[in-house]
C-alpha cells in the first residue's frame, strides 16, 4: 500500500499528529480538562469553515481558531463547576457558526464531512509540512513547560506557594493543546478528535504509575491505532476515522478492564511485589 | 532571628478582617499548634505565612524575609487537598512533582533529584508506601506522602494544615508523632493546625490560639486559661482538666468537640 503517494502522506501526516496528540493529550487527562480539548475541537470547526469562507486554508482557520479559543479558556480560570458550562455553551456557539459558515459557502457536504470526521488520505504533501511545522513547535513548548505544568496539576495550591502561576501555565497548556487540537483534526476530524487525543491518554494512565512511562506508552498507542487504523481503511476500504476510534476505544476498555474484574487486594499484591 | 515576625498583621479576606492587629515572634525549634474555633483563621493565617495572601495592613517575616511565594526555607501541606488522590500515578512521581517544580524543563529529577526524594520519602517512613498508585493506599498513608511532599528542599518552617481531618485517632496519633520526630531531628519549626488540643498535647511547645480577629502566643499553661480564652471566644470559658486532657468549654458546651461536630455536617453536604 505505501506505493501510494496519498498512503504516504497518510502516515506521515498521522505518524506526527499521533506523537504530539499522545503527548499532549497525557497532560489533558492529568489535568482533568478532556473536555476542554473537546471544545476546542468543536471551535475549530468554526474558524476552519470560516477560512473557506474567506479564501484561506483551513488548516490555518483552525489553527487560528482554537488558538484564541484556547487562550481565552485558560484566562476564563479555574472553577470546574463554570467552566463545564461556559465550555459547553462555547461549543455548541461554536459549531452553529460552522453551519452558518458553510451555508453562505453553500458548497460541498465533502467538506463538511471530511471537517467533521477527517480525512487523513488527503492530506498534501504542503499540509504535512504545515503539520510537521505546528507539531515540533508544540512539543517543544511542551516539553518546556513540562515540569511546573506536571506541578501546577497534581498540587495547585502548593505550587502557587512556591510561585508558580496556575494562570500562566494554564493558558499556555491551553495554547498547545489548541495546536495539537488542530493538527489531530487534520486526521480524525474535529469531532472524533477525542479519539486520538484522549484514548490512549486515559489508557496509558491505567496502565502506568509513572509521568515519563505514561507519556511513552501514550504516544505509542496513538502511533499504533493512527498506523492500524489507517492500513485498515485502506484494505477494508472503511473510513480511516471509523478504524482509529474503534481501536482507540478497545485499547481504554482493555487498559480499564482488569481494573473492573480483578479483586484490589490482588492489584495491591502485584505492586508490593513489583 | 526569629522564624516567624508579625508585626500589626492585619489579614482581610473578601472585606473583613478575619485577623486584626496580630503582633507575634517565633522563635526557632517549636512544635506549634495553631488552633481556634471554625472561621477563626488558622488556614488564613498559614497562608499568609507562605505568601498566598499579603496582609492587607502591617507585615510578616520568615527569616527576617518579608513573606512571599517561593520562599525557600517554607514547607508547606495545604488543607486543599490534590485531585491525584485517585490516579493511578505511584506515590513517588506525586512526590517528586514538587522537585525544582517552579523551575522550566523536563522533570527528569536525575541522580541528585532522586535522592533528594527518597530522603524526603525516608523521613516520614513511605519509601515502600511510594510504589504503589495513589488511587490504592489510604487516607493515613496519603498524608505520610503529603508531608513528604512538603519536606522536599528541606525547609527550616513547616506548615500543616489540618492534617489531622478526617483520620481516625490511631492515625491522628501518627501523624503528630511523625511531625513531633520531624521537628526534633531536623531542627525545624513546625506549625501544625488541628480542631482540637488534646491529640496535640504530647508534641506541644506552644499553642497559637486564635479567635475574633484575635490571637495569643504561649505554653499550654499560658494560653488555654479562662480569662486568655474567654477574651479569644468572647463568652465566658471554663478549663477543665480531666486526666491529661483539657476540655475547653462554654456552659455545657464542649467547644471543641462542638466545632469539630459541626465541620463534619458541613463537609457531607
Amino acid at each position: 500500500m505505501l506505493e501510494y503517494d496519498f498512503m504516504r502522506h497518510a502516515f506521515a501526516a498521522a505518524t506526527v499528529v499521533a506523537i504530539v496528540s499522545g503527548a499532549v493529550g497525557y497532560f489533558l487527562v492529568l489535568r482533568g480538562q478532556s473536555f476542554a480539548g473537546h471544545a476546542l475541537a468543536h471551535v475549530g470547526f468554526t474558524g476552519a469553515t470560516g477560512a473557506y469562507l474567506v479564501g484561506i486554508p483551513p488548516l490555518w482557520g483552525l489553527v487560528l481558531m482554537t488558538l484564541a479559543a484556547g487562550i481565552g479558556m485558560g484566562f476564563m480560570g479555574e472553577h470546574m463547576g463554570q467552566r463545564d458550562v461556559a465550555i459547553g455553551l462555547v461549543l455548541a456557539l461554536a459549531l452553529g457558526f460552522g453551519l452558518l459558515f458553510l451555508h453562505f459557502f453553500t458548497a460541498f457536504a465533502t467538506q463538511a464531512t471530511s471537517l467533521l470526521f477527517g480525512n487523513v488520505l488527503a492530506v498534501e504533501r504542503g499540509a504535512f509540512w504545515t503539520l510537521l511545522g505546528l507539531g515540533l513547535a508544540s512539543l517543544a513548548a511542551l516539553a518546556v513547560i513540562s515540569r511546573p505544568l506536571l506541578f501546577a496539576s497534581l498540587q495547585p495550591e502548593l505550587a502557587e506557594a512556591k510561585g508558580v502561576s496556575l494562570r500562566l501555565y494554564s493558558v499556555l497548556f491551553l495554547a498547545i493543546v489548541a495546536i495539537a487540537t488542530a493538527e489531530c483534526a487534520q486526521i480524525v476530524g474535529v469531532l472524533l478528535v477525542f479519539a486520538l487525543m484522549v484514548g490512549p491518554a486515559a489508557a496509558a494512565q491505567q496502565l502506568t504509575s509513572g509521568v515519563g512511562k505514561g507519556v511513552l506508552l501514550s504516544v505509542t498507542f496513538s502511533l499504533a491505532e493512527a498506523w492500524l487504523g489507517i492500513a485498515l481503511a485502506f484494505y477494508t476500504d472503511w473510513p480511516p476515522s471509523f478504524w482509529i476510534t474503534a481501536l482507540s476505544a478497545t485499547v481504554y476498555l482493555l487498559a480499564v478492564s482488569p481494573r473492573l474484574s480483578l479483586e484490589r487486594g490482588s492489584l495491591r499484591r502485584n505492586h508490593r511485589q513489583a | 532571628m526569629n522564624a516567624i515576625e508579625f508585626r500589626n498583621v492585619h489579614l482581610n479576606l473578601g472585606g473583613r478582617d478575619i485577623l486584626a492587629g496580630i503582633t507575634l515572634d517565633i522563635t526557632p525549634g517549636k512544635f506549634i499548634g495553631v488552633l481556634g474555633p471554625n472561621g477563626a483563621g488558622k488556614t488564613t493565617l498559614l497562608r499568609a505565612v507562605v505568601g498566598l495572601l499579603p496582609p492587607s495592613r502591617g507585615s510578616i517575616c520568615i527569616f527576617g524575609q518579608l513573606a512571599a511565594c517561593g520562599h525557600p526555607g517554607i514547607g508547606y501541606m495545604p488543607q486543599v487537598r490534590s485531585s491525584a488522590a485517585g490516579m493511578h500515578l505511584s506515590g513517588w512521581d506525586f512526590v517528586a512533582c514538587v522537585l525544582h517544580g517552579h523551575r522550566l524543563g523536563i522533570p527528569f529529577p536525575g541522580k541528585m533529584g532522586r535522592a533528594e526524594i527518597d530522603r524526603a520519602l525516608d523521613l516520614v517512613g513511605a519509601r515502600e508506601l511510594s510504589r504503589r498508585p495513589l488511587a490504592e493506599i489510604s487516607g493515613g498513608e496519603r498524608q505520610r506522602l503529603l508531608l513528604a511532599q512538603a519536606l522536599v528542599g528541606r525547609p527550616r518552617l513547616l506548615l500543616l494544615d489540618e492534617p489531622l481531618i478526617n483520620l481516625d485517632p490511631r492515625h491522628q496519633h501518627g501523624v503528630v508523632d511523625l511531625a513531633k520526630s520531624l521537628q526534633t531531628e531536623l531542627g525545624i519549626t513546625v506549625l501544625f493546625s488541628a480542631h482540637e488540643l488534646n491529640p496535640l498535647l504530647g508534641a506541644l511547645d506552644q499553642v497559637l490560639y486564635l479567635g475574633r480577629g484575635q490571637a495569643a502566643l504561649g505554653t499550654v499553661d499560658e494560653v488555654i486559661t479562662t480569662p486568655v480564652l474567654s477574651r479569644l471566644y468572647g463568652s465566658e470559658i471554663d478549663v477543665v482538666r480531666l486526666k491529661g486532657r483539657i476540655f475547653v468549654m462554654s456552659g455545657n458546651y464542649d467547644m471543641e468537640h462542638d466545632e469539630h461536630r459541626h465541620d463534619d455536617v458541613s463537609a457531607s453536604e
